[in-house]
């Protein structure tokens, strides 16, 4: 897609990972303002996160196999769940994709050597780590660790002697260091484009995080100030949401939902783009409806961002507010359902190759496609009373939040990692942990929702022994899911020390820019800036993939 | 290791950019204060008459002066730009220093009203609040809420003004590279702004 001339390499010049700045050793990387550093800053962070809450997670099934007591007393379980919520939300599914592929990627896609603010850049990674720091505080002060949930409820969240204020302030200090990443992610795409780098030459990856941006810097300031005001309120007694002191408690459901339901969008949107990526590189096949996939991902960040009173259909609003906010909820299906159209119509007639990113993207299709039904079934009035607050809404979002952007993340780590390092993982070990994965998460998630439909109230420590097949079924598939989650880690990591060098620089046959530089890539990506002058993604008959093979 | 010649060829100036990065960065304030400004407006609309009493208590002199401090210390903001832009270093400096000087003017006049306040027993957890309707108590609530928020942003707002001195002082802010004073004149009107909607808001309409 671009001049080959501009873009011959330098030979002599080393990799990000060698370079030697200002700076040497550790603090080469903790003061590293390059986005690619950055991007393995958040990933090393994120996948820390990811770890804890994953064990937060397993326990909590591990809690759920029997009912009553089976390894922890209720109060712990409370605090269980709520930091579950709270880690896998804001330091994990949040900062996700955009914070590691986005910093690693988005420049690279667009032909730049950095983001357009590369110091605040690194502040956003700080803010980011000292929020870490916060959640971690909160576990271990005395008082014990929050047990409100994520959703930090009021009038509860007030009146609990747990520690709320230090989760509340981590997830501000988390929503500040979002925004910081979607000013400069929004001003990079606008600035910093190569010549001839249209917007509809942009690769789609780069339109889903331009989107993601968006909805990073409109939603994220309602959180920050909300969840600042309950911090005000618990500590001085100022009268805001609490009932007692006349405030309403519904206020307050609106404006955590007003941010936190477009926050589903800044978690969806970016792994959407990866599987728009990933998959024409896979079915060797030009992407069909390039327009409309990037227009879908304005479509949803626009339409996602009116729909947050589905939270709260059994919480008391207007009839009028209900429909409306139902059919906005139904309206947002359609720009999801046409990326799904459009990747099963590239998919069509493609000659497909199964590699380990390819099979993580077709599993977040099917999952996001269950997922995202289930969640028009929830934006139904009259489905949502029964369902509210069961289990099934646990397995929506799980089938959406883990089944799609967990895997999306999955799919970008397989896809981009021998890029990163210049290692590669084993590849056949990578698809049979694949296959356990999606056995175990499917395990683990689906009798949620059959458990659900039936009655099983979410959030709940003891439940009725009829429920207890289903919690057992879905046990037994954390029990398939973490080992395999270790084992792709231990893959990367065996991979980082004793992989297979990589030094080509298009390892699987992709269009974009990325694969179009060295590998790693050097210091400032790009020694001469390329020049664009096709689309992304014009696969002509296979053309390339057979004559990199060729070359080898 | 041969090149090495990247963290010169790595700077790059883009004032459009850094422009845009400030706006977007404002837009995200706006919104900080928009939750803010909701919560007033449901409040308002559901105790229409605890709030016309509690705002009567509010000192419409003192919020009038503050008004007029804070719209001069704009304007001296903005001149600081115009002199800069016309290469007058030491004109520039004057104007940022009246415009921490106001700053703290302001903030002085807003400790004497709160400090008022606090000795007629009003401030949050008090019995006189409590024992107030809860309209009042959720309008006094809002009223140290916000103008406490925007106190902050003044609060930053001189320490960002007293850096951008340094670095006229210093002359890294010149006339033909001053996008950075311009960003802080901007974050300063925008305290400006935030301030023209609480007066009306709190003091103005009973």
């Amino acid at each position: 897609m671009s001049n080959e001339n501009t873009l011959s390499n330098n030979e002599n010049d080393v990799s990000y990972l060698e370079y030697k700045g200002k700076h040497s050793g550790i603090l080469g990387w903790l003061l590293s303002t390059d986005h690619k550093r950055i991007g393995l800053l958040y990933l090393i962070s994120l996948s820390v996160f990811l770890i804890v809450g994953v064990t937060f997670g397993f326990l909590m099934r591990l809690e759920l196999l029997t009912p009553g007591r089976t390894i922890m007393d209720p109060q712990t379980y409370n605090s269980i769940f709520t930091l579950h919520g709270v880690i896998m939300i804001f330091l994990f599914v949040v900062p996700g994709l955009p914070a590691v592929f986005g910093n690693f990627f988005l420049p690279i896609l667009i032909g730049a050597r950095d983001v357009a603010f590369p110091r605040l850049n690194l502040l956003s990674w700080y803010l980011y780590a000292v929020g870490g720091l916060l959640a971690i505080l909160s576990i271990l002060l005395p008082g014990g660790p929050a047990d409100t949930g994520w959703t930090f409820y009021i009038p509860y969240s007030v009146r609990t002697n747990t520690n709320v204020i230090p989760a509340l302030f981590a997830a501000f200090i988390l929503g500040f260091s979002s925004i910081l990443t979607g000013v400069n992610f929004v001003t990079t795409v606008h600035r910093m484009r190569a010549p001839g780098m249209d917007w509809f030459k942009m690769p789609l990856s780069v339109w889903s995080l331009y989107a993601t941006a968006w909805v990073q810097i409109l939603a994220t300031p309602i959180i920050g100030i909300t969840l600042l005001l309950v911090a005000v309120e618990r500590i001085f007694g100022v009268g805001l949401f609490d009932p007692a002191l006349g405030g309403d408690p519904v206020l307050y459901q609106h404006l955590f939902w007003i941010y936190s339901h477009p926050a589903v969008y800044i978690m969806i949107l970016p792994a959407m783009g990866v599987v728009s990526e990933i998959i024409p590189v896979f079915a060797h096949r030009t992407i069909f409806g390039y327009r409309f996939i990037a227009m879908s991902s304005i479509a949803i960040a626009l339409f996602g961002s009116l729909v947050w009173a589905h939270h709260m259909f059994t919480a008391g609003m207007s009839d009028t507010g209900q429909l409306i906010f139902s059919l906005l909820t139904m309206i947002v299906a359609i720009p999801s359902a046409i990326k799904v159209f459009n990747w099963v119509a590239t998919l069509y007639k493609g000659s497909i190759d199964l590699q380990p990113p390819m099979l993580y993207v077709l599993a977040f299709i099917f999952q996001f496609s269950i997922g995202g039904l289930t969640g028009v079934m929830q934006g139904v009035l009259s489905v949502d009373i029964q369902v509210h607050d069961t289990s099934f809404i646990v397995a929506h979002f799980h089938y959406v939040m883990f089944g799609g952007t967990g895997f999306g993340f999955f799919a970008a780590l397989h896809y981009w990692f021998p890029k990163m390092f210049g290692k590669m993982y084993n590849i056949k070990l990578a698809k049979r942990v694949f296959w356990a994965m999606f056995v175990g998460f499917n395990t683990l998630y689906f009798p949620m929702f059959i458990m659900g439909w039936l009655g099983m109230p979410r959030r709940y420590y003891d439940y009725l022994p009829e429920y207890q097949i289903y919690h057992v079924i879905s046990t037994i598939g954390s029990w398939i899911l973490v080992p395999a989650l270790f084992l792709m880690f231990g893959n990367f990591i065996y991979a980082l020390f004793k992989g297979a060098k990589v030094t080509e620089k298009n390892v699987w046959g992709g269009e974009t820019l990325e694969w179009q530089i060295a590998t790693p890539p050097v210091h400032e990506n790009f020694i001469d800036i390329p020049i664009v002058t096709e689309s992304p993604y014009q696969y002509k008959d296979n053309e390339l993939v057979l004559q990199t093979q060729e070359a080898k | 290791m041969s090149i090495q010649h990247t963290a010169a060829a790595h700077i790059h100036r883009d004032d459009v950019a850094s422009r845009m990065g400030m706006w977007l960065f404002l837009f995200t304030e706006l919104l900080l204060f928009g939750g803010m400004f909701i919560l007033y407006s449901v409040y308002r609309f559901t105790h229409p008459q605890d709030f016309h009493l509690a705002a009567k208590e509010l000192n419409t002199v003192i919020g009038t002066f503050n008004t007029a401090i804070l719209l001069t210390s704009s304007l001296t903001m903005a001149l600081s730009i115009a002199a800069i832009q016309r290469r007058q270093k030491t004109l520039s400096i004057i104007f940022q220093l009246i415009t921490i000087l106001l700053a703290f003017g302001f903030m002085v006049n807003k400790y004497f009203e709160w400090g008022a306040k606090f000795h007629h027993g009003i401030y949050p957890g008090s019995d006189t609040l409590l024992s107030k309707p809860s309209g009042e108590i959720l309008f006094f609530g809002l009223y140290y809420v916000m103008t406490g928020l925007h106190g902050l942003h003044v609060i930053i707002g001189v320490v960002i003004i007293a850096f951008m001195t340094v670095f006229t002082l210093r002359d890294v802010i010149t006339h033909d590279n001053y996008v950075k004073l311009e960003a802080a004149g901007l974050y300063w009107h925008l305290v400006d702004i935030i301030w023209i909607f609480l007066f009306p808001l709190f003091y103005l309409i009973t």
